[in-house]
């Protein structure tokens, strides 16, 4: 700031550029990622280790289980994961094909899975995936029997973090011949898909339509419901009652391809305080470890993994976190980031399908910058790191197994963090709103 | 071959159904007491034809492929929903989104259809031999939509590419849907279709309805449409 000048607290610079591009434009922002307003997350809880009433694992030694099975409350043939971080939906369209290709290779060599998205599945991520959720959305864009056949999960999306009560948007630039084709639209329009299912409505009719999923696929495949993180004590109860095998719940700082900033910005709650309603509900209706939790939104590094296990998912999903480790927002082809008035580490332009790294466009010669199969090592790396620091905190906190990972095991250092995941505050046994 | 779904489980026949076998067995079957039950012939995948006695629950044939499933009742929600081929017959009336998101295949109502019929639809046929309720074809993407009787209101909403043709009154229409010109080639089409699906009808007395694709990519200027 300007020596001695006194900026407005309710109308800083970014508020009065806003107002003056509203002011120009008539319309709202559209972008791509998650949230990028401050909201307490992961990093503010600490593990607080062993000590003398705690045992530790030897780090280099003994050994910690990281695997998980997931599905198996109805399913005839449940997932199990070597790793319990997965990779969350991202459509074809959104993501070209060879991100698409990449994220399934990484996965596949980590033994987790990776999950389609609005646009239906295509070859390249079903070969190179060992284990491919196919999601069921409002648009059924792609849907198809035959892939649900070929799908190891069926994931029924009901929201995303990102913007829950929101249905897709992919910008005419992005709809080429292909992705029309496979989402039976003509090309370069600007696709918005719709935000409610067409044939279901409330949980009664939901639990009806999961019937038929498994029905069509001989009850083999375990059923998914994800949520946006709204109201995730009752939607978690309301997916248990619908009959879901695992509830996938995605927080306010997750991605997506493109919506409206203020949607981004202004709906839902942060991932931190979701998990812990999320969590209650399981505890209450004796479904928790039933029925798998699987937790997305802002998962970035092992120890938010670790934290989000200890407050009681089974296992969780990353996103905006995988595109970065396909080279989103790398310090590569800068005067690409330039031309969309943007910079390394600040780009959200997901939505122009100008992507400067090759990841989120459908632009052939903008593809050729993502090579698949480096990036898919790439990916294996970052699954890896993960799984090496969730195994550090695990055994740290002299756990053999991270799912042992428990609440007692945490300390939160905001108030705030600690109202959110009902863990003591740091140095306190006080937990606020608790007797 | 006769399944009577009072002794059997649902799994159980829709179990035979799904993987019957194409040398040893009947390709006609028949399910009684079906008593509203859910997702029945949901799955299936051979060129088969069943006829069910009696009224159905949600999806009927939902992502039916090639097998021909006759309902002598009414349908719940979502009959033949997701369909990628083959044809469904519904003798009596069907309830909401009938035919929602088919890819492919004939639906034929040949009473009335609830709200949201051919929702999202992606290259199906649906015949209404009764009227369709409101939001009929919404966001309709291909395909085509006959209704021998009328359309209550917001037909079409937010409709692509998909074909509406309404013999009675429309009560109204949705954001950026037309009423079209029923041109030589339409009439054609409409004949051709009649023709297949063995429906005696004159095109001529058809209204053409589709989109005007001026919501096909987003302009401040048609914020009001919406």
């Amino acid at each position: 700031m300007k020596k001695n000048l006194k900026e407005f607290k309710t109308f800083p610079s970014s508020t009065i550029k806003e107002i003056q591009r509203a002011a120009n434009e008539g319309i709202y922002q559209i972008r791509g990622l998650g949230a990028k307003r401050k909201v307490p997350d992961f990093d503010d809880l600490v593990f607080l280790g062993a000590s003398m009433s705690r045992y530790p694992l030897e780090g280099y030694r003994e050994t910690c289980n990281t695997s998980v099975i997931l599905g198996d409350r109805f399913a005839k043939k449940p997932i199990k994961l070597d790793i319990p971080i997965t990779i969350a939906g991202m459509s074809f369209g959104a993501l070209g094909a060879n991100a698409k290709e990449a994220l399934g290779r990484g996965a596949s060599a980590m033994g987790t899975s990776t999950t389609t998205g609005d646009g239906g599945m295509t070859q390249e991520e079903r070969g190179s995936s060992k284990y491919l959720v196919y999601q069921l959305l409002p648009s059924r864009y792609g849907m198809n029997p035959d892939d649900l056949r070929k799908a190891d999960a069926i994931e029924v999306v009901v929201g995303q973090g990102a913007k829950p009560g929101g249905g897709g948007m992919l910008l005419g630039q992005k709809i080429n011949k292909r992705v029309a084709g496979m989402r039976t639209l003509p090309e370069g329009i600007d696709q918005r898909s719709a935000c409610r299912h067409p044939d279901w409505t409330g949980p009664d009719d939901l639990e009806i339509k999961i019937q038929e999923l498994r029905e069509i696929t001989n009850w083999e495949k375990p059923i998914y419901i994800k949520v946006g993180a709204a109201r995730p004590y009752y939607d978690t109860t309301l997916a248990v009652k619908a009959g879901a095998d695992v509830v996938v719940l995605d927080g306010m700082q997750g991605g997506t391809a493109a919506t409206q900033d203020v949607f981004i910005e202004h709906v839902g709650i942060p991932t931190l305080g979701a998990l812990r309603e999320a969590v209650d509900a399981l505890k209450e209706l004796n479904m928790h470890r039933k029925v798998q939790l699987i937790v997305s939104g802002g998962i970035r590094s092992g120890a938010d993994v670790a934290k989000a296990m200890a407050m009681g998912a089974d296992a969780v999903s990353i996103g905006s976190a995988a595109m970065m480790a396909l080279n989103c927002n790398a310090d590569l082809y800068v005067e690409d980031y330039k031309k969309l008035g943007t910079e390394p580490g600040y780009c959200h332009h997901c939505h122009t399908g100008k992507c400067p790294v090759g990841v989120a466009t459908q632009d052939p010669e903008l593809e050729k910058r993502l090579n698949p199969i480096e990036a898919g090592k790439r990916i294996k790396n970052y699954l890896t790191t993960l799984t090496l620091e969730l195994q550090t905190l695990a055994r740290a906190n002299g756990k053999s197994d991270v799912r042992n990972l428990e609440p007692e095991d945490l300390a939160a250092l905001t108030v705030e963090a600690a109202a959110m995941a009902r863990v003591p505050l740091a140095g306190t046994d006080w937990i606020p709103g608790k007797k | 071959m006769n399944f009577d779904l009072n002794k059997k489980t649902l799994r159980e026949v829709n179990q035979h159904l799904q993987n019957f076998d194409r040398k040893k067995n009947t390709r006609k079957f028949e399910i009684s007491n079906p008593q509203g039950q859910h997702a029945i012939c949901a799955g299936l995948k051979d060129d088969i034809d069943i006829t069910i006695k009696g009224h159905t629950g949600y999806y009927c044939a939902g992502m039916n492929q090639k097998a021909t499933v006759t309902v002598h009742g009414n349908v719940g929600t979502g009959v033949a929903e997701n369909m990628m081929s083959g044809k469904i017959i519904v003798k009596g009336n069907a309830s909401q989104s009938a035919g929602a998101t088919g890819h492919g295949g004939a639906l034929i109502i040949e009473g009335d259809a609830s709200s949201r019929c051919g929702i999202s639809m992606k290259g199906i046929d649906i015949v209404v031999k009764g009227s369709v309720g409101h939001m009929s074809a919404f966001m309709a993407q291909k395909g085509n939509l006959v209704v021998m009787g009328d359309a209550d209101a917001d037909l079409g909403d937010s409709i692509y590419e998909a074909k509406i043709f309404v013999k009675g009154k429309v009560k109204s229409l949705g954001a950026d849907c037309v009423e079209k010109k029923m041109d030589k080639k339409n009439i054609d089409e409409l004949t051709k279709l009649f023709k297949k699906l063995n429906i005696s009808e004159d095109p001529k007395k058809f209204k053409r309805y589709g989109s005007s694709r001026n919501l096909y990519n987003f302009k401040i200027d048609n914020v009001g449409a919406y």
